[in-house]
């Protein structure tokens, strides 16, 4: 798992630095022994094979294919709808990949397998190396090699100095070096000097670094929640007191609903600016409660805006969106009259072009029957800024200029009592198809609007509110992701920029007041650089400008 | 803050030129690497560099100087007499500053046009990429003797701008609410960075895979190989752009989390860009472990890395306009 192991730890210039073949001959040699043993062969031949670089790599990039469906498809903690749609576009296959878990694929089986293994080899390949890394801190530099000409880069020169002075302004140039100083044969005497040791530090932070991160992830997908809710910017209230009463809900594994850290808002306004019709700021002013002010009883304040959530208690609030909640009001030929604010759904979140359904029942009808002839719902879009064409209503901006609902109203039988779940953007289309479900009027309205119907009903349209869709997140095991990001990221700096090298001096004497100096030096990862800083010190210590 | 319309039009013209300039260089780069010796001797050079070393140590030590013994090589001694040809790429490179410089007014003229750091749609995002790409070759030029390839390099460049310019365009604009934080600033910068960067050692990869072929059959691709440098500085070319741009990329992505907490309520949500950014990422992290492992050094290492561009790419268009996702921010259509 890392681009430099220690079985690069020799002499030989640019050893390969691979470790990765010792699988096969211990195979070969295990042959004959007896069960238990090759029992524990096999064992230790899977580790290894696992931990070998190789399998890393393998399996990094079947993590990086396994990931790409959850790009190209459509997935459930997404967009539940999205998938429900290709699943039915698509028959068969759609059922298959479901069943394959090609919607979910960040929770299934194969791509959690996938990154439990690539854990696994990481571990494995981490274990040896730091076991080796605390061993090489004490190490000493290794001998000067005898040749150093063979090394990559070498230079030498003839001195008067003699050999003590040159070992002395070795050992004052290399300051920061790791240095080992040897005498040798025939009076001369040599430095081997090493730095960098930085790098293999790095290199198992950013491991250890990634390692923990995956797992406070993975502890984060046990433990945390988010819940979506709509709450009308007119003074309404929410508490997530349970999951009911949001409008969608994404527990992590471990919660059931029952414990959420309790935070109750109350949406008092919100505010869009705009700037050439541009869209600048969106901001709601809210108040909220949570852990000691639940009990007391106070608000606080708070100015809610996109990108900028409330962070309270262990739980973050959010402004995810906005949209508008027309309100229309239903005069019955009796002179009873309902008047419902319902939040339409923005289908073009750019000019906040909305569509929606509010459904109306006559007040006082106890027959079931009569009351399945005589259900409203007033469907269609309505645009903050209307833009006609021809006759259909879209939307110019999302300003709220002109209101306007292009509506059609229904009559009949709205289903809700079928026992099917209704969505409260839609109606039945079902009830239409079977003729149950009527549309008995189809107008465009302004404020101040409405419609007469045949049997004397009037639909008015009277005005407009704002929502507000808000989010609660709730997630502890955020900040160690972070923690580990941190230190993945320090770690890879280090590994990658960081050069491990090795430069030796060797000072022989050479007859009377003559001394030569060789130096040598050698990178023991990449060489790239090392050039450049060798040639530096190597001037130094041979005395040339 | 309004928008300034006059900036915001001499940024468009001055993006235009650049484009044009770029192409010109490129033209200029075509006729250094067709009729220049250069070409040649450089390879040629390389390959003898190598030979010598390699008799005295192993395989890898030659390859690792090769670029940094070419350069030796080229400035020590008395040069021969320009070439005409070697005088077409100096004028190409004088011509690559000039659009650089054009290139980076068209984006300080939109930053100052419309208030804000210049990187808030995808036309944006395309200009300061290509940008970074550029910056980065020039940067190169310096250390290593290939010059001669700057058309590869220009190529591409050329064809994002021109897309950039064309399909993407969008006018200058205030941002949305959603991208209104400095970590706009952040992220984009250091996410368009790694991907211009990254742009050089896919180039590098591509041409040091037609390197590699044509040394196993030297029929392949014959007359162009032969002007291509050693595969051994396409490699280390690849290696060292690609070390420089993957922590960066890994911030920018650091950076999207951290913004994604506080903008779309949690850190890491499996969005098709972030998806993509997380592929790629992975992707290039092969690529650094394949050249220490035996047996993917080389050609393997180098279709990782080009894998890792297309990814890159990938993220830019196809996540962009045709998945829906939160980063549709492009501004386009
Ligand atoms: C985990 C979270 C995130 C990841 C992994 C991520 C990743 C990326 C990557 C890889 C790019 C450049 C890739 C390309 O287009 O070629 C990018 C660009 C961009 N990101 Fe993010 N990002 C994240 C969060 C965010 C957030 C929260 C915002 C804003 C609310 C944001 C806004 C942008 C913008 C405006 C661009 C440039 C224009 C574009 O390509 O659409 N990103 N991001």
């Amino acid at each position: 798992m890392t681009p430099e192991t220690p079985a690069s730890d020799d002499d030989v210039p640019g050893g390969d630095p691979a470790g990765d073949t010792a699988t096969s001959d211990t195979a070969t040699r295990t042959n004959h022994r007896t069960p238990l043993r090759k029992a524990w062969a096999f064992v230790r031949n899977t580790w290894r094979g696992l931990t070998s670089m190789r399998t890393a790599l393998i399996l990094l990039f079947l993590l990086a294919f396994a990931a790409l469906p959850g790009a190209l498809l459509p997935q459930r903690n997404l967009n539940e709808n999205n998938v429900n749609e290709y699943i039915s576009e698509h028959g068969w296959w759609g059922r298959l990949l479901d069943d394959l878990g090609f919607f979910d694929v960040y929770s299934s089986v194969w791509f959690s397998a996938i990154y439990l293994l690539l854990m696994v080899s990481i571990i494995g390949c981490l274990v040896p190396r730091t076991r080796d890394y605390l061993r090489g801190m004490r190490a000493k530099p290794v001998l000067t090699p005898r040749n150093l000409a063979r090394m990559p880069h070498h230079e030498r020169t003839t001195t008067g100095d003699d050999v003590e002075s040159v070992m002395a302004a070795t050992r004052s140039r290399l300051r920061g070096w790791r240095l080992v100083e040897r005498e040798e044969a025939g009076g001369a005497r040599s430095i081997s000097a090493e730095r960098g040791y930085l790098r293999e530090t790095g290199n198992l932070l950013f491991h250890f670094g990634l390692l923990g991160l995956v797992i406070a992830f993975a502890g984060g997908a046990l433990v945390k929640y988010e819940g979506q809710v709509i709450v009308l910017a007119d003074g309404s209230e929410f508490c997530n007191s349970g999951i009911y009463n949001f409008d969608s809900f994404y527990p992590g594994i471990w919660v059931d609903g029952t414990e959420l850290n309790e935070l109750c808002v109350r949406v008092n306004d919100f505010h869009a600016e705009f700037e050439a019709g541009q869209p600048v700021a969106y901001e709601a002013g809210i108040d909220y409660q949570s852990g000691e002010d639940l009990v007391n009883g106070t608000w606080q304040p708070y100015d809610l805006a996109v990108n900028s959530p409330l962070r309270t208690a262990g739980d973050r609030l959010y402004l995810l969106g906005h949209g508008f909640a027309p309100t229309f009001t239903v005069t019955f030929p009796d002179g009873e009259s309902r008047t419902h604010t319902i939040q339409w759904r923005p289908t073009d979140q750019t000019t906040l072009l909305s569509e929606g359904a509010t459904k109306f029942e006559e007040p006082g009808i106890t027959d079931p029957v009569e009351r399945r002839q005589s259900q409203l719902a007033v469907t269609g879009l309505f645009a903050p800024t209307p833009a006609m064409h021809g006759n259909i209503l879209s939307s110019a901006g999302p300003q709220l200029t002109n209101p306007t609902a292009a509506v059609d109203i229904m009559r009949g039988d709205l289903g809700v009592d079928s026992g099917r779940g209704q969505s409260i953007f839609e109606i039945d289309q079902s009830m239409v198809d079977e003729g149950r479900l009527e549309r008995v009027a189809r107008e465009n309205l302004e404020v101040g609007d409405s419609v007469t119907l045949d049997d004397g009903t009037r639909v008015s349209f009277d005005g407009v509110e704002r929502f507000v869709s808000l989010q609660v997140s709730h997630d502890p095991t955020q900040n160690w992701v972070l923690g580990f990001s941190i230190l993945m990221f320090a770690g890879l700096g280090a590994s990658l920029f960081i050069k491990r090298r090795r430069l030796w001096v060797r000072a022989t004497p050479d007859g009377e007041r003559r001394t030569v100096v060789e130096v040598g030096g050698l990178a023991r990862t990449d060489q790239a650089g090392y050039g450049e800083e060798f040639t530096r010190i190597a001037a130094d210590l041979l005395g040339r400008k | 803050m309004p928008i300034n319309e006059t900036l915001s039009q001499y940024s468009d013209w001055s993006y235009t030129t650049s484009v044009v300039i770029y192409i010109l260089a490129m033209v200029f780069y075509m006729v250094e690497q067709s009729f220049g010796k250069r070409g040649k001797a450089v390879a040629e050079r390389t390959r003898n560099r190598q030979l010598v070393t390699a008799g005295a140590g192993t395989d890898d030590t030659a390859t690792q100087d090769a670029d940094t013994a070419t350069r030796d090589a080229d400035t020590a001694g008395p040069r021969p007499p320009r070439s005409r040809a070697e005088r077409f790429g100096r004028m190409g490179v004088a011509l690559t500053v000039l659009a650089l410089l054009l290139h980076g007014a068209a984006l300080v003229l939109r930053g100052v046009a419309t208030n804000r750091a210049p990187w808030g749609n995808m036309y944006e995002y395309v200009m300061i990429t290509c940008f970074v790409a550029v910056v980065a070759w020039l940067w190169l030029l310096r250390k290593h003797p290939v010059r001669h390839l700057s058309t590869f390099v220009l190529l591409p460049n050329v064809i994002l701008m021109f897309i950039g310019g064309t399909w993407l365009y969008s006018e200058a604009a205030p941002l949305q609410p959603a991208l209104q934080s400095y970590w706009l600033i952040i992220h984009v910068a250091a996410a368009a960075g790694a991907s211009g960067v990254f742009l050089i050692p896919g180039v590098a990869s591509i041409l040091y895979l037609i390197k590699a072929r044509n040394e196993s059959r030297p029929e392949k691709f014959a007359s162009f190989a032969s002007k291509l440098p050693a595969k051994e500085v396409l490699d280390r070319i690849a290696y060292r752009t690609t070390v420089f741009a993957f922590p960066v990329f890994t911030f920018g992505v650091l950076c999207g989390a951290v913004w994604a907490e506080a903008a779309w309520g949690r850190f890491w949500g499996w969005d098709p860009k972030e998806t993509v950014a997380f592929i790629a990422w992975v992707i290039y992290a092969a690529y650094l472990h394949s050249r220490a492992t035996a047996g993917w050094r080389g050609n393997r290492a180098a279709v990782i890395n080009i894998l890792g561009f297309a990814a890159t790419v990938f993220n830019l268009f196809f996540v962009n306009l045709v998945t829906t996702g939160l980063h549709s921010y492009a501004g386009v259509g």
